[in-house]
């Protein structure tokens, strides 16, 4: 065990050490000290560096989380819980750790490994990406590349919401220290960390739908006028058109107010979300508009199949399977020769469904 | 412990370059090692304006917003969602151009937030837009047989948004630099479409004061100067309009000169970052603009 460890760990004795299973009391240049698992030793503090290989892991352990990660309490807490410290004791942690230790954050997998001083080095990338070799992926080193790999998703489409379920793939950062980790993640899930911390101190700050709209101004001051206190089923509709966890990963912790749960799951993510996001928020002012029209009675000719075929085109684009439908599969109402048949045949020169015109 | 930075910008859900700047001139000052940390926060990214604080470490922050003019964002927005508790505008003692800084708390951290006027507005942004042209230009001494056009949104709702483009163009012509300074706009008069009316000069330097390239600095003003017919075809710099040499230099806010604008906001409010002034200005000065990719 290196000096710079050992006389840490003697200076922070002196004032009693009690920590992940070890105890040590530092007086003058004695040192004693004793283990959950049941070790004790003493001596002379010169001699600390020479302990127990079974101790020296307490010791390496103490020092990392009080000198070498970060010890703002959210990424504290996220680096412990990355590696189970609340549940596995030291010797059964090392064991793992010395294995590789991965956990999933969204679509994000992290790895922790031990270094041979004891420090942590973890390995980030794509969960898809696990068990490639990080030779055959793209590496990075600094945090900042988070930011550009999380701006674009594989067909290099921008990517405004950061918790979108469409992170590209193929990129490692092999080796990372835990305040890099932690920058990284941050990049990729902006304050993620940070409200999984508060929600798990029992303190998440939820600002539900009434609120959140009620506050707004300027061109989303509209939005108000969309929550008249008549009940709640269009923030049904708007939960399941964008929180939904095949939309965001984030688990959606806002209800219709404090009071009133809407009826619609709130996903299994990770991380909490807080309060509608800026994307719900405009999403939802484009509907106040839309929603705000008064409904009028078309009447359309349309086959069975026909109707059956409209039906599975909504669908396909609001579940994203448009880009998945085969070239020539024809059997799917939403496949782009049936979409182009129908606007052939039923569609005027001015786009008119059916040639029924759109009156206001 | 250092006090931590946080810029405040606007991002955007549809274009993927509106954060660059920001990101670039975080990134400037992160390098200087002048604050404990620096984070950017967004209105339309993430992180969130209602969430950028906890994020942060500090117990003191130097909030700058990253905009234009004050007005809406600056006034309401921005304090609003920051949570900034006992925020009035009066705080700021603002002619519409004056506004330096107002220390507040956070509602949401307990911070202490030195709220500071928007880049936009600062003196300091002068030089950015001589700058500017410089860059545009290549040549450190233009002036002289140059005028230069600095180029705001313009809007009927905010007469700040403005103030600001004028206040610097009084400025700069008052540097006596250019043979001729002019503040023109997009949605009121004097209008950039006419820009060749306002100028003797035959070369011309169109800088508009904008935080990030996008669809007006990138399609609208390019196509209202007639330096192109469809954005997508291009335009080369300079174009000749009207017997006039047209040298267009895109948003104001992606020269890397601007790190330094937020730095002085920073010092203003009383944020120990000389060093970190001389570093950035000897960066920054003659360095390649910020557009992204």
């Amino acid at each position: 065990m290196d000096d710079t460890r050992v006389e840490a760990f003697a200076d922070a004795a002196a004032d009693g050490v009690d920590f992940d299973g070890i105890e040590a009391q530092v007086e003058g240049d004695s040192y004693t000290l004793s283990t959950a698992d049941g070790t004790t030793a003493e001596g002379s503090v010169a001699a600390l560096a020479d302990v127990d290989p079974a101790v020296e892991r307490y010791v390496t352990n103490w020092y990392f989380w009080h000198a070498t990660a970060p010890q703002a309490e959210p990424r504290w807490a996220f680096l412990r819980w990355l590696e189970g410290a609340d549940e596995h004791a030291v010797p059964e942690r090392y064991d793992r750790l010395d294995g590789g230790v991965t956990t999933t954050w969204g679509e994000l997998a992290v790895t922790v490994e031990l270094d041979a001083d004891g420090d942590r080095v973890y390995d980030l990338r794509h969960e898809a990406d696990r068990g490639v070799d990080a030779d055959d992926l793209d590496r990075y080193d600094d945090p900042v590349a988070a930011r550009e790999l999380a701006k674009h998703d594989e067909r290099d489409r921008y990517r405004p919401l950061k918790t979108a379920p469409t992170l590209q793939t193929g990129w490692v950062f092999p080796e990372l220290d835990p305040a890099a980790l932690v920058e990284t993640v941050h990049a990729f899930y902006p304050a993620t960390v940070q409200n999984w911390y508060r929600e798990r101190q029992g303190d998440l700050d939820v600002t539900h739908w009434h609120e959140t709209t009620q506050r707004q101004t300027g061109i989303y001051g509209v939005v108000k006028t969309w929550d008249r206190g008549e009940g709640y089923e269009h923030v049904n509709w708007v939960a399941e058109a964008c929180c939904d966890d095949s939309q965001c990963l984030k688990r959606r912790e806002w209800e219709y107010d404090g009071e009133t749960d809407l009826d619609v799951d709130g996903g299994d993510g990770e991380f909490p979300c807080r309060e509608p996001c800026s994307v719900v928020i405009t999403a939802a002012r484009q509907w106040t508009k839309i929603e705000s029209e008064q409904p009028r009675t078309y009447e359309f000719e349309l086959t069975p199949s026909e109707k059956e075929q409209v039906e599975e085109i909504v669908d396909a684009v609001a579940d994203g399977r448009v880009d998945d439908i085969r070239e020539a599969d024809i059997y799917d109402g939403a496949n782009r020769y049936r979409a182009r048949f129908l606007r052939a045949k039923l569609f005027d020169d001015e786009g008119n469904f059916d040639g029924v015109p759109t009156e206001d | 412990m250092k006090p931590a930075l946080v810029i405040a910008a606007h991002g955007s859900h549809l274009n993927a370059e509106s954060s660059t700047p920001t990101f670039s001139h975080a990134d400037t000052i992160r390098a200087t090692g002048a604050f404990s940390e620096v984070r950017e926060s967004f209105w339309k990214e993430e992180p969130a304006f209602r969430e950028g604080l906890r994020t942060v470490d500090a117990e003191e922050v130097y909030l700058v917003p990253l905009f234009v003019s004050e007005g809406y964002f600056t006034e309401q927005v921005i304090p609003r969602e920051f949570r900034l508790e006992g925020w009035d505008p009066d705080l700021w003692e603002s002619d519409g151009t004056s506004a330096s800084d107002a220390s507040l708390t956070a509602g949401d951290t307990g911070q202490t937030v030195h709220y500071c006027g928007p880049v936009g507005t600062h003196d300091s942004m002068s030089d950015v837009i001589v700058q500017r042209a410089k860059s545009v230009t290549g040549d450190p001494d233009v002036g002289e047989g140059f005028g230069l056009a600095v180029v705001g949104h313009g809007t009927e709702r905010n007469e700040n948004s403005a103030k600001a483009i004028e206040y610097h163009a009084d400025r700069i012509r008052e540097m006596d630099r250019f043979d001729e300074v002019q503040a023109l706009f997009m949605d009121e008069d004097p209008e950039v479409d006419d820009v060749t009316d306002f100028f003797e000069s035959e070369d011309i330097v169109v800088v508009p004061l904008f935080i990030a390239d996008g669809y007006h600095t990138q399609e609208d003003i390019p196509e209202d100067m007639g330096l192109c017919e469809d954005y997508r075809e291009g335009y080369d710099v300079p174009t000749e309009v009207d017997g006039h040499d047209i040298w267009y230099a895109g948003a104001v806010g992606t020269e890397p000169l601007m790190a330094d604008v937020v730095l002085e906001r920073a010092a203003d409010a009383g944020a120990d970052v000389s060093g970190a002034i001389d570093q950035v200005r000897d960066r920054t000065r003659g360095a390649d603009p910020a557009t992204g990719d």
